[in-house]
């Protein structure tokens, strides 16, 4: 503070001294200029704008942890048909060894049964049925016992069971005994109602049928007792892990119409991440192929802006040789070019680079191909506007004094051209080339937005926005679009409003 | 067309400069000749660049011609795939080298004979007409709303250089030229039809279209038109307002109006009468000449919209590559940009009574 009141205490003394730093200061154009653009204060934003774009593109990329096409996934639990429980409540017959049990006689005994009937005739033959148990009946005629019928099915785990076998394990099932005995061999049955012979598991009990969905899926019968016994808790959903270790999630639903349950396993698939939310491993979330949206935006900034460079250079470089050559030896030169340019001017751009386009897709061309075509084709239609510029500049320019004196001076045309006439056109060149930038960068946003620009695996802002042609991601996704959007949005900006900063600072007539 | 003629009985009761007869006939036989010379000048110019439109789609792959070759064939009691392609091929002139064959185009399209669509399968002129007063009514709705809103905005900007209003009406100028169509569009979708559901997301008509009585049908697409027209005038409006701004400000600096200051016009006057009247000059030759424009179709607006103008119809012709269509598309193109620029030379001329013609 105290230093600043000295200083202003000596320039008040040095107010009336005419030393030469307090004459008139001297700036130079180029100075000026500067001085001129940073007082504007839409240029300075505009330059702070373009700053900050070019480091999120080109140093961002470095910086970012993925590759624009690094792709992550996700695992996603969905819910397939697994298996279909129906407890049975029909009977079901077996017949005893070496007998018949035809489907007339399971008709005959279900009329019987439905009548309570202790027995039944057929063809003048007289079926004895005796109830062994509940939902259990044996059928035999004259002392032979012909067959059984069950509701509680007997499963066999391993070789099939012998009628005998299945026979006497319903009836100590029905009566609740533990143990049974055929033929001298003794079977055992346990609480979960496995049969066992000799500490060995034959076979089990159940009454609930489990088939699977898809043909060939083996169900185990460890996994069938855990769903029956969330059925008869009435659980919706268990966990279980299979004999290989992998554990899956199912769900039970019951449907009252058919009386059977529905058991939908869930399986965990591995999938791209797609349209993942911001969190914190990717800020933006990620795109329809599960990339990092910040990393592609990144890179598509890169894109963007080195095709805008490169498209500018190029028609730059052509129109200011043709508009030189035309400005400087005008007659039939000039009428020559501007008629060429004149001809280019009419070639609509937009039609053309789209059935170019069309036609790319069609030969399948390699996408890095692709973006070479763009430009050189957006380069070359884009020539005549700087041609028109240049030679008009410099037909003004000819005719002043110092071209007299560079002619008189005896240098080379060439040399007359590029040294003496091109450096003063290129105030408005740079104003022009600026806003080039600015609608080049929307042109190929809109040609990648319609699929016919940049393509996958390639980046570019407008490849990205061209997401919301679904209208799903349009109105849900709202991080898939807007950033590239405004990232879009704040170089053309930027570049817009550098060129406007520009050709104010360049112009003398400016008062600031 | 109706705003080129307002605009001209405004330029019409100009002060002209009262020179003697003598000279103003002098005049107009010049401007007569001035005309006819432009106009031949232009006819060779649209030869060109026909021509060179021609070459480039000749040397595309027309994998079409064979597609509907191969289908024409496959149809019950067809000619072979051989003979229906040359037949093809004739009829397009794409048996002949480029030359002959454009020569050939050129002959027909002269008669106004530009072929059958291979996407429509109707005369290319015939999708012509019906499209085409869409997309006239969009862009001259656009255009006069563009006139409403940059004209005034680009005068104020002006007479209150670096206030804060220019510098809110330069920035939005720049921010509307800046905006990519497709991203603003999409914007406004999400916000009108989405949130508030006010307009429907795609089409020219809703879905009770064919209910409705005349009135309502008119009002149904009119609906329909409200948000590609407002795209439209935002993403264009730009560029009309700074064009004002920049003119008036050299109006603004130019003697006679401190002239008319110095005689103690009021502000009013000097910028009303005085300066706005001279910046219509460049105004009216800019407006004039993109009046050819309102028929070239907006076609990315129409393409995002799905609303049928010809910019819509000839993006999906242009995408399968129809080369009739395209061909007649860019060939109209190219007649309204030179349409465009002479207008806009010859109003400059006519308009301008310093312009004097040599």
């Amino acid at each position: 503070m105290i230093e600043k009141k000295d200083e202003t205490k000596k320039t008040e003394n040095t107010e009336y001294s005419l030393n030469d730093d307090r004459r008139v200061k001297v700036l130079s154009p180029g100075a000026l200029v500067i001085k001129r653009f940073l007082r504007n204060r839409l240029a300075v934003v505009g330059m702070i704008m373009l700053l900050s774009m070019f480091i999120f593109s080109f140093i961002g990329g470095l910086i970012s942890p993925y590759r624009q096409d690094e792709q992550f996934y996700r695992y996603e639990s969905q819910m397939q048909d697994y298996a279909g429980v129906v407890e049975n409540d029909a009977f079901r017959y077996i017949s005893a060894e070496g007998q018949d049990f035809s489907s007339v006689l399971q008709a005959k005994f279900q009329l019987a049964y439905q009548e309570k009937q202790e027995s039944f005739d057929y063809k003048d033959i007289i079926y004895d049925v005796k109830e062994e148990g509940t939902d259990l009946y044996s059928i035999s005629s004259e002392g032979t016992l012909l067959a059984v019928a069950y509701k509680d099915i007997v499963n066999a785990e391993g070789a099939d069971l012998p009628f005998a076998v299945k026979y006497e394990a319903l009836k100590a099932y029905t009566a609740g005994e533990e143990s049974f005995s055929v033929d001298g061999e003794d079977y055992s049955l346990d609480a979960d109602a496995n049969i066992s012979k000799g500490g060995a598991v034959v076979g089990y009990i159940s009454r609930f049928v489990v088939s699977p969905v898809e043909n060939g899926v083996a169900i185990e019968r460890v996994f069938k007792e855990e769903l029956e016994e969330a059925i008869s808790n009435n659980q919706e959903e268990f966990v279980y892990t299979d004999s290989e270790g992998e554990e899956f999630t199912y769900k039970i639903s019951y449907d009252p119409t058919t009386k059977n349950w529905m058991v939908k396993q869930g399986k965990e698939t591995y999938v791209y991440d797609s349209y993942a939310k911001p969190s914190k491993s990717h800020l933006l979330g990620t795109d329809t192929n599960g990339m990092d949206m910040l990393t592609r935006l990144m890179y598509g900034g890169r894109v963007s802006l080195i095709i805008g460079f490169i498209v500018v250079f190029i028609e730059t470089f052509l129109g200011v040789i043709l508009g030189g050559l035309a400005g400087y030896f005008g007659k039939w030169v000039d009428m020559l070019i501007m008629r060429i340019v004149d001809v280019f001017y009419c070639i609509p751009s937009m039609p053309l680079i789209i059935i170019m386009g069309a036609a790319m897709d069609a030969m399948k061309v390699e996408p890095m191909t692709r973006m070479i075509y763009l430009m050189l084709v957006l380069g070359f239609l884009g020539w005549p506007a700087v041609t028109r510029l240049v030679r008009g500049q410099i037909l003004s320019l000819r005719e002043q004094e110092f071209m007299t004196a560079a002619e008189a001076s005896g240098i080379r045309v060439s040399r007359r051209i590029f040294k003496h006439l091109i450096p003063n056109v290129i105030p408005q060149l740079i104003v022009m080339c600026t806003m080039n930038l600015g609608s080049t960068i929307i042109m190929e946003a809109t040609l990648s937005f319609l699929g016919i620009g940049v393509k996958f695996p390639f980046a570019s802002w407008g490849n990205i926005i061209s997401d919301v042609n679904d209208a799903y991601v349009m109105t849900h996704y709202w991080f898939v679009w807007i950033p590239a959007g405004i990232c879009l949005l704040i170089a053309v900006l930027g570049f817009n409003f550098v060129g406007d900063g520009l050709r104010d600072a360049f112009d003398p007539k400016m008062k600031r | 067309m109706q705003i080129g003629s307002c605009f001209f009985t405004v330029i019409v009761k100009l002060p002209f400069p009262k020179g003697a007869a003598a000279d103003q006939e002098r005049n107009d036989t010049r401007m007569r000749k001035y005309i006819l010379k432009r106009i031949a000048l232009a006819v060779v110019i649209l030869f060109c660049s026909t021509f060179i439109i021609y070459a480039l789609l000749r040397c595309l792959p027309a994998s079409y011609v064979e597609n509907m070759a191969m289908q024409l064939a496959m149809k019950p009691g067809a000619k072979p795939y051989d003979e229906w392609l040359a037949q093809l091929n004739a009829s397009y002139g794409l048996d002949k080298s480029i030359v002959p064959g454009y020569l050939t185009w050129l002959q027909d399209a002269i008669r106004g004979n530009f072929g059958d669509s291979w996407k429509y399968t109707v005369p290319v002129l015939q999708k012509f007409k019906e499209v085409i007063w869409l997309s006239f009514t969009m862009g001259a709705v656009a255009m006069v709303l563009e006139l409403i809103i940059a004209i005034p905005l680009g005068v104020i900007a002006a007479t209150k250089q670096y206030s804060r209003a220019d510098y809110a009406i330069t920035a939005g100028a720049l921010v509307g030229i800046s905006l990519p169509t497709f991203f603003f569009a999409t914007i406004l979708k999400l916000v009108f039809s989405v949130k508030l559901g006010w307009f429907d997301l795609y089409g020219l008509v809703g879905r009770n279209y064919a209910q409705l009585d005349a009135m309502g049908q008119l009002l149904d697409k009119a609906n329909h038109l409200v948000l590609p027209i407002i795209t439209l005038v935002i993403v264009s409006v730009g560029s009309l307002m700074r064009y004002t701004r920049t003119n008036m400000l050299e109006v603004l600096n130019a003697d006679y109006i401190r002239t008319a200051r110095a005689k103690g016009l009021s502000e009013k006057r000097v910028i009303y009468q005085h300066a706005f009247r001279n910046t219509l000059i460049p105004l009216v030759t800019i407006v004039g000449g993109s009046l050819p424009g309102l028929f070239s179709g907006a076609l990315i607006t129409e393409t995002l919209f799905s609303i049928p103008g010809i910019g819509f119809t000839s993006y999906q012709a242009m995408l399968i590559g129809d080369i009739p269509f395209s061909m007649f598309y860019m060939t109209f193109l190219a007649i309204l940009t030179l349409a465009g620029n002479l207008i806009s030379d010859i109003l400059y001329a006519v308009v301008d009574p310093r312009v004097r013609i040599a």
